[in-house]
């Protein structure tokens, strides 16, 4: 270990920690930040990525889990591409790494900026989000079938407000006209938090939020989730409001809306990272998967725990990328000119 | 209600420790510091407090977070009166009147007065957080997009009716301010214009950038070409100027009555505080004897700005709390605090979390307190700084602009940007362009067009929308007035010679 | 602000000259932006209006205003105003220039070698003072900066060799 004196104690009883509860990789990576490492967020405050790394930020602080500190930073400028470029153009600095939402893809597809995310080193996938389709507690809806059939009625006056322009809750949502040939008027928000506001104060019929851009609104009482995008309901049995637990939420399949879509929440970092600075990062990520702040993260947002990491996670990209290319060619997203 | 109040005083005896009122003045002072140098943000904050507040009590890092926020907005004023650059937008009408004072040695007076106006804007948005909040934080649910943009829209109305310049130089300014914003990402299509396939526009131009070349570096060149030397060079630094200016500040309380209401309103609505300072500025202008030397130092064009930025920044703190939407860059500070402890902002944290809420609500007075006596006692200091030689100064404003403009994107290219900013401003301002409805419209430009489209979208392309219920309505036609004031008072006036005849 | 009492004799641009430059310049940034408006689509789509709908019309309002600006200057009858003596202009310039080689290469030295070098250079050009006084400036306050910005709050800036040679 390259640990300078004062470090030593500590670097010892993080990796003797390392070595007993976890041992995923050999403890004594032969890489470790020496300046504050940059967590950029391609969003803006308030939504599902911020929150997630701002609790990541907090948990590493709190645990001691790095010499360095971590500096989180949204750059949020053109759909995320500002975020993305920025890594992009970084490489050798093995100092910044990035949280992806589904602009990893969506981004680059829209606007034809010059990014792919094999530009980027992946890291590891820390968790998939859901997407959950919700309306206005106020509102007579009580299941999916029940709002398609008073969407259709409305004769495509239902606003459907949803994060960014052609990305994920556009694409679920031209899904679900697809599905149901009822049509929704789309309305682009900045961030998550905002989407969730604008449905709380009745300037949308629904959205397609993220479980945590949600949950305070739906301890509350103020909106009603209908179902989630998912091919199995959500595990989590913990009550949320007086009645009902995420796992309470059917699958919106099992309400004749066969439609999936899970996101990924995952790291990547500047290209051309050694092999020991991607593992140094790998093992940092699963001790911070140990806190109990974390579990209670992917609790409160019912998040779906799939990690990946090496190649595994590299070829779920890549897959994931093949599909994101088909609904958006499908949705007429794509660049074109 | 009564429970509320005892968890506020029960706040305030935790707040009023020894170590607590120390943690405070550390606050204030590390605030000052992020509000003064325009490269250092809210992020930056948060990452050099947050292992400091894992060895103090929840209740001490509350309180140290708020007191950086209370710094960073009195810091903003500091740089905007003495070399005309606003480190924050809310702090652009503060440079029209603050910055001509500090030109004719009043730098201590202008000081004084936008510090106290932000003191007292702050202390009423605290007053409504702590009596009326729930109340508030359903007004603030009733703002869908045509709501937001009818507030852009008397922003800008309220503001450019007034403007002394030629009509057709006003209307050019403020267009290229639309043209700039429209740079980048559609948001609402999701497709880039403007770019002309540069990465680097991609981002647009940032607000910051461009002021502080056309004000900050503007301002240089203009010193330059008139013989090397601030005006401010006689500023008299005496103690006493504090208690000289509130003497005077009575004198203007219905313009600071007025802001703090408007304040309130653009903050919880959220618009925010940037169009409040510019639409209390413009009323204020309008409604004053001396509204004819507002821009040329007058005190009360301090006063109305501030006042109105400050109750805003603090009533915003409101639906942040209660809704989890950060208002301004400083909110989003306090927001990735409360994230870290695990509190989850939304309409449930005032009842769940009460001893937190109620305990933050009672650093807010503090630290308003401590953060104003912090700032009062270094007027003196701070008014010293225009007595160093223009030669040794300016050089170091360019460094802290290059700074600033460098740290936006971490980009180069924007501080390349902010020196072509910086000789177009020299350029607009000898040719009288008026550089204020073009700010303006690189601040507001884009969120206008977004809730406008947006509006449009719901509504299927119908304009009506803007006139749909009362609320929007109201604000419409409060715009059009604005916008047509000088007609109306004009004819308002025949009406009355005529039947006086 | 832009009233000065010129010197009789004194020579430079006249005002007129510079604002029908400054008209021009402004209706050829008119004419890009919508240029590059009608590339984004100018009409009302499925969307409602397209991407380049609202700044095409604003590039057409400025067009229209920045020809009326030169119009104006044109037809009204020359005072022979100045916009400012060439003294003045030099005054002026010796501040763009060495901010835009400050500007130039800062990619290149870090932004802290380049601050110390324009400190340096603008009290001895402009104020004549001894090296004994700029020297502890010209290093202190881009040290001070260092400190603040890259020890504190911990917000990297551009550097160059001569930091990297001292380990950062």
């Amino acid at each position: 270990m390259t640990c300078s004196p004062k470090h030593v104690g500590l670097g010892a009883v993080a990796a003797l920690w390392a070595a007993t509860s976890l041992a995923p990789l050999p403890a004594s990576a032969a890489w470790e930040p020496s300046r504050p490492v940059e967590f950029i967020i391609p969003a803006g405050p308030g939504g599902g990525a911020d929150i997630m790394a701002r609790t990541i930020q907090g948990i590493v602080t709190k645990h001691n889990l790095m010499s360095q500190p971590m500096v989180v930073i949204n750059k949020s400028g053109g759909a995320g591409g500002e975020g993305f470029l920025d890594v992009k153009n970084s490489a050798g600095n093995p100092h910044k790494i990035i949280i992806t939402l589904s602009n990893l893809f969506t981004t680059p597809m829209a606007t034809g900026i010059p990014f792919n995310w094999k530009d980027l080193t992946p890291v590891a996938m820390l968790a998939l989000d859901e997407f959950v389709l919700w309306v206005n507690a106020e509102k007579p809806w009580k299941t999916a079938k029940e709002f398609v059939d008073a969407a259709k009625a409305a004769n495509g006056t239902f606003r459907m407000s949803g994060t960014g322009s052609k990305q994920e809750d556009q694409i679920i949502t031209e899904a679900l006209q697809k599905a149901t040939a009822a049509k929704f008027i789309y309305i682009p928000q900045r961030g998550g938090g905002a989407v969730a506001v604008q449905l709380v104060g009745n300037h949308a019929e629904s959205t397609v939020n993220n479980p945590n851009e949600a949950v305070s609104h739906w301890k509350a009482d103020k909106v009603r989730p209908l179902c989630v995008f998912d091919s199995k309901p959500m595990p989590y049995k913990a009550k949320i409001t007086a009645t009902m637990s995420w796992s309470d939420i059917p699958t919106c399949k099992s309400q004749g809306l066969d439609i999936e879509y899970l996101m990924l929440r995952g790291i990547f970092m500047s290209p051309g990272a050694t092999k020991d600075q991607v593992d140094y990062y790998i093992n940092l990520f699963n001790k911070v998967r140990q806190t109990p702040e974390w579990k209670d993260l992917m609790e409160n947002g019912a998040f779906n725990q799939t990690v990946m990491t090496g190649k595994d996670y590299a070829d779920w990209v890549a897959n994931e990328e093949k599909r994101h290319q088909q609904l958006m060619k499908d949705a007429g997203f794509l660049h074109t000119n | 209600m009564i429970e509320d109040f005892s968890s506020l005083f029960h706040g305030f005896g935790v707040a009023m420790q020894p170590f607590n009122i120390g943690v405070m003045f550390l606050g204030i002072i590390l605030g000052v510091l992020i509000g003064v140098l325009p490269g250092l943000g809210g992020a930056n904050g948060v990452a050099i407090l947050l292992p400091l507040t894992f060895s103090m009590s929840p209740t001490s890092a509350i309180i140290m977070l708020s007191c950086i926020y209370w710094g960073a907005l009195f810091g903003g004023a500091i740089t905007s009166v003495l070399f005309n650059i606003p480190g924050e937008p809310w702090s652009v009408a503060t440079t029209f009147d603050g910055h001509p004072m500090a030109q004719k040695g009043q730098a201590g007076e202008a000081l004084t007065a936008a510090f106290t106006s932000s003191f007292v804007g702050a202390l009423f948005a605290v007053i409504m957080i702590t009596l009326v909040a729930p109340l508030v934080a359903s007004f603030a649910l009733r703002f869908g997009p045509p709501e937001q943009f009818s507030v852009y829209f008397l922003a800008f109305c309220s503001f450019v009716g007034m403007s002394k310049e030629p009509p057709f130089k006003t209307v050019a300014a403020m267009f290229v301010g639309f043209a700039l914003a429209a740079v980048g990402l559609d948001s609402i299509t999701g497709q880039l214009r403007l770019t002309f396939g540069f990465e680097s526009l991609l981002n647009g131009f940032d607000f910051l950038i461009a002021v502080i070349g056309l004000f900050g570096i503007g301002e240089i060149l203009l010193t330059m070409e008139e013989g090397l030397s601030f005006k401010g060079r006689s500023a008299g630094i005496n103690a006493k100027v504090v208690w000289e200016t509130w003497k005077r500040l009575p004198r203007y309380w219905m313009t600071s009555l007025r802001s703090c209401i408007i304040g309130c309103w653009m903050g919880v609505s959220p618009a925010g505080a940037t169009p409040a300072s510019f639409m209390s500025y413009g009323i204020a202008k309008r409604t004053s004897r001396n509204g004819a030397n507002f821009g040329k130092g007058e005190i009360e064009g301090v006063v109305a700005p501030e006042t109105a930025a400050h109750a805003a920044g603090t009533a915003a703190l409101l639906p942040m709390l209660s809704l989890g939407v950060p208002g301004s860059p400083t909110a989003a500070v306090l927001l990735g605090g409360l994230l870290i402890w695990g509190l989850q902002p939304g309409p449930l944290l005032f009842v769940e979390q009460k001893e937190f809420v109620w305990g933050l609500i009672a650093s807010m007075y503090l630290g308003n307190i401590v953060g104003l006596i912090v700032v009062l006692t270094c007027v003196p200091l701070f008014a010293a700084i225009l007595r160093i030689p223009f030669s040794i100064i300016a050089p170091i404003i360019l460094v802290i602009c290059a700074i600033g403009a460098y740290t936006v994107h971490n980009s180069v290219f924007d501080v390349m940007l902010m020196m072509v900013f910086g000789v177009l401003g020299y350029l607009l301002k000898k040719c009288n362009y008026p550089l204020a409805p073009m700010v303006l419209a690189i601040v507001l430009g884009d969120k206008a067009e977004e809730n406008f489209r947006q509006s449009l979208l719901a509504s299927q392309g119908k304009l009506g929308i803007f006139f749909s219920n009362a609320l929007v309505s109201t604000i419409m036609t409060l715009g059009l007035i604005a916008l047509f004031w000088p007609l109306i008072s004009n004819g308002l006036a025949r009406l009355r010679t005529r039947t006086a005849a | 602000m832009s009233d000065h009492t010129h010197g009789a004799g004194s020579a430079g641009p006249s005002h007129r000259a510079v604002e029908t430059g400054v008209g021009i310049g402004m209706a050829v940034f008119a004419l890009i932006v919508i240029a590059g408006s009608i590339k984004a689509g100018i009409g009302w789509g499925a969307e409602g209006p397209k991407a380049g709908f609202f700044p095409f019309y604003v590039g057409l309002i400025i067009l229209v205003c920045s020809i009326v600006n030169v119009v104006q200057v044109r037809t009204e009858r020359s005072r022979g105003d100045l916009f400012a003596d060439w003294g003045q202009i030099r005054q002026v310039l010796a501040v763009v220039i060495p901010s835009t080689i400050y500007v130039a290469v800062v990619p290149w030295t870090g932004i802290y070698f380049a601050s110390a070098a324009l400190i340096g250079f603008f009290m001895r050009r402009l104020g004549n003072y001894a090296w004994s006084l700029i020297l502890p400036i010209a290093i202190g306050v881009p040290l001070a900066f260092f400190i603040v910005f890259e020890r504190w709050f911990l917000v990297p800036l551009p550097k160059g060799p001569i930091e990297a040679w001292l380990g950062y």
